[in-house]
């Protein structure tokens, strides 16, 4: 019996509170066995400032995605738990396909200098649900240079927010200009926050050259069709 | 003292091992460190309970891999310092750490030793598979007890700064004084790395997993940690 359930439980009988699992049977033998190797799910990572509608892209992308999909989420937030129980909330996902990682007070080197965190939760992930298609990786929110490591991500989408001002993308940064896919978000309130869309995406399209934008609203388009339907352009195979 | 224990020693290491304070947090938000005054009791706690821990059971390994084991060897010696961490939540935090360290081991130094160590045990408490591939590469097991033991203290060290915004060159000065207890640990260990699993020392710190049991409990009733440890 774990601890932290040790208060709740009235089971052993004496009647006060051991602070400290001593029950050997508890974990002992390890309780991970060796896994088979199988083929790994593809990983897309979602990064991006904080308030920017990082998690709200991935609430959207598992409705738009969740049918045609066997996908699972792990998510970075510095308060670890916010996100994951605001995509169990929404009810888009079932709370045992999101995985909570803790960062130790340093997001961006969580997704970039040492995935390991990261990578155990996505292996988890893939020894629950064998067959995963996709994981999709939500970084804590951070500064324009946090970027994923190719290690822990296939590609990565940096969103960026119209409130966040319209010189963000002139500012450049890895996010900006090396993701895979630059969103920019809330175009709905633009007016409202005097952000000047035409100067964003042109911004945007000068600095990352070839590489694609896609200006949205989840307001608008709650299920992110056109992020949906680039997340289908890079999957490895068709989806089912 | 080698480039393969620099290595393992450098908080750049991508073993994971960022994420865990060592009961640092806890402690933090518990009011018992506050500020740099508080560091350096802790420091020395940390270093004679887990710290003294880690490194015997990494001399214990580096020994045992440099000569090679009988079958079910590895087994034991995780069982052993299983029976020497009674904190569920530390037990998880070493296996987290040390599964980490393995997946960095199997890209940066694969051998018949390593994968004989990881069929037998996928999850290896982190002094086990840290003193493992110090002595497959040669390196003696006080290097790898130092190793050990200087990351006990140096996590914890970042994580006060991190959490409480100290001054950085003052908290490296404090791990800096620590170094002629670290070479201490580091020789003891080294000293009974040829003992049976079951006769290795078992140095515990009792106040250390308490911290660990309670930096669980407090996160799951949602005053957040930031640490996984």
């Amino acid at each position: 019996m774990p601890a932290d359930n040790h208060d709740h439980e009235h089971g052993h009988g004496h009647g006060h509170f051991h602070p400290v699992n001593f029950d050997p049977t508890a974990t002992e033998p390890d309780r991970y066995a060796a896994q088979p190797q199988r083929g790994r799910a593809y990983r897309i990572g979602i990064g991006g400032p904080v308030g920017s509608g990082k998690t709200a892209l991935v609430a959207a992308l598992c409705r738009a995605l969740g049918d045609e999909l066997n996908l699972a989420v792990v998510t970075n937030d510095i308060y670890t738990t916010e996100d994951a129980d605001f995509l169990r909330r929404a009810g888009v996902l079932d709370a045992d396909r999101i995985e909570a990682v803790q960062t130790g007070a340093c997001p961006h080197t969580a997704i970039r200098d040492d995935i390991t965190a990261n990578l155990d939760a996505v292996e988890q992930l893939e020894e629950r649900f064998p067959g995963l298609d996709l994981v999709i990786i939500e970084s804590g929110g951070d500064n324009l240079t946090a970027v994923f490591s190719r290690g822990l991500a296939d590609s990565q989408v940096f969103v960026v927010d119209v409130a966040g001002g319209d010189k963000v993308p002139r500012k450049g940064g890895p996010g900006v200009t090396t993701a895979d896919l630059l969103v920019i978000n809330k175009i709905d309130i633009a007016h409202l926050v005097g952000a000047d869309l035409d100067v964003m995406t042109s911004d945007a399209h000068r600095m990352r050259g070839e590489l694609p934008v896609i200006a949205q609203s989840l307001v608008e388009t709650p299920d992110a069709p056109a992020v949906a339907d680039w997340v289908r352009s890079v999957l490895p195979v068709a989806a089912a | 003292m080698d480039v393969l224990s620099l290595l393992l020693a450098d908080s750049r290491f991508p073993g994971g091992g960022h994420v865990h304070s060592g009961g640092l947090e806890e402690a933090v938000a518990r009011g018992l460190v506050t500020s740099e005054r508080d560091l350096p009791p802790f420091l020395s706690g940390r270093l004679r309970g887990a710290g003294e821990l880690a490194a015997v059971f990494a001399a214990a390994a580096a020994h045992a891999a440099a000569r090679g084991v009988r079958s079910g060897y590895w087994l034991l010696l995780d069982a052993e310092l299983d029976a020497r961490t009674p904190s569920l939540a530390q037990r998880e935090a070493s296996r987290a750490q040390g599964r980490g360290t393995a997946r960095a081991g199997r890209v940066a130094w694969p051998s018949p030793v390593l994968a004989g160590l990881l069929a037998a045990t996928p999850r290896p408490h982190h002094p086990v598979i840290l003193g493992a591939l110090a002595g497959i590469a040669g390196t003696p097991p006080r290097d790898a007890a130092r190793a050990a033991a200087y990351l006990a203290v140096s996590g914890p060290a970042s994580a006060a700064v991190r959490l409480l915004g100290l001054d950085p060159l003052s908290v490296n000065a404090i791990v800096a004084a620590l170094a002629g207890d670290l070479e201490a640990v580091a020789a003891r260990a080294a000293a009974s790395a040829g003992a049976e699993p079951a006769d290795l020392p078992a140095p515990g710190a009792p106040a250390l997993d308490l911290l660990a049991e309670a930096h669980v409990r407090q996160h799951k009733k949602k005053e957040v940690r930031l640490f996984a440890s």
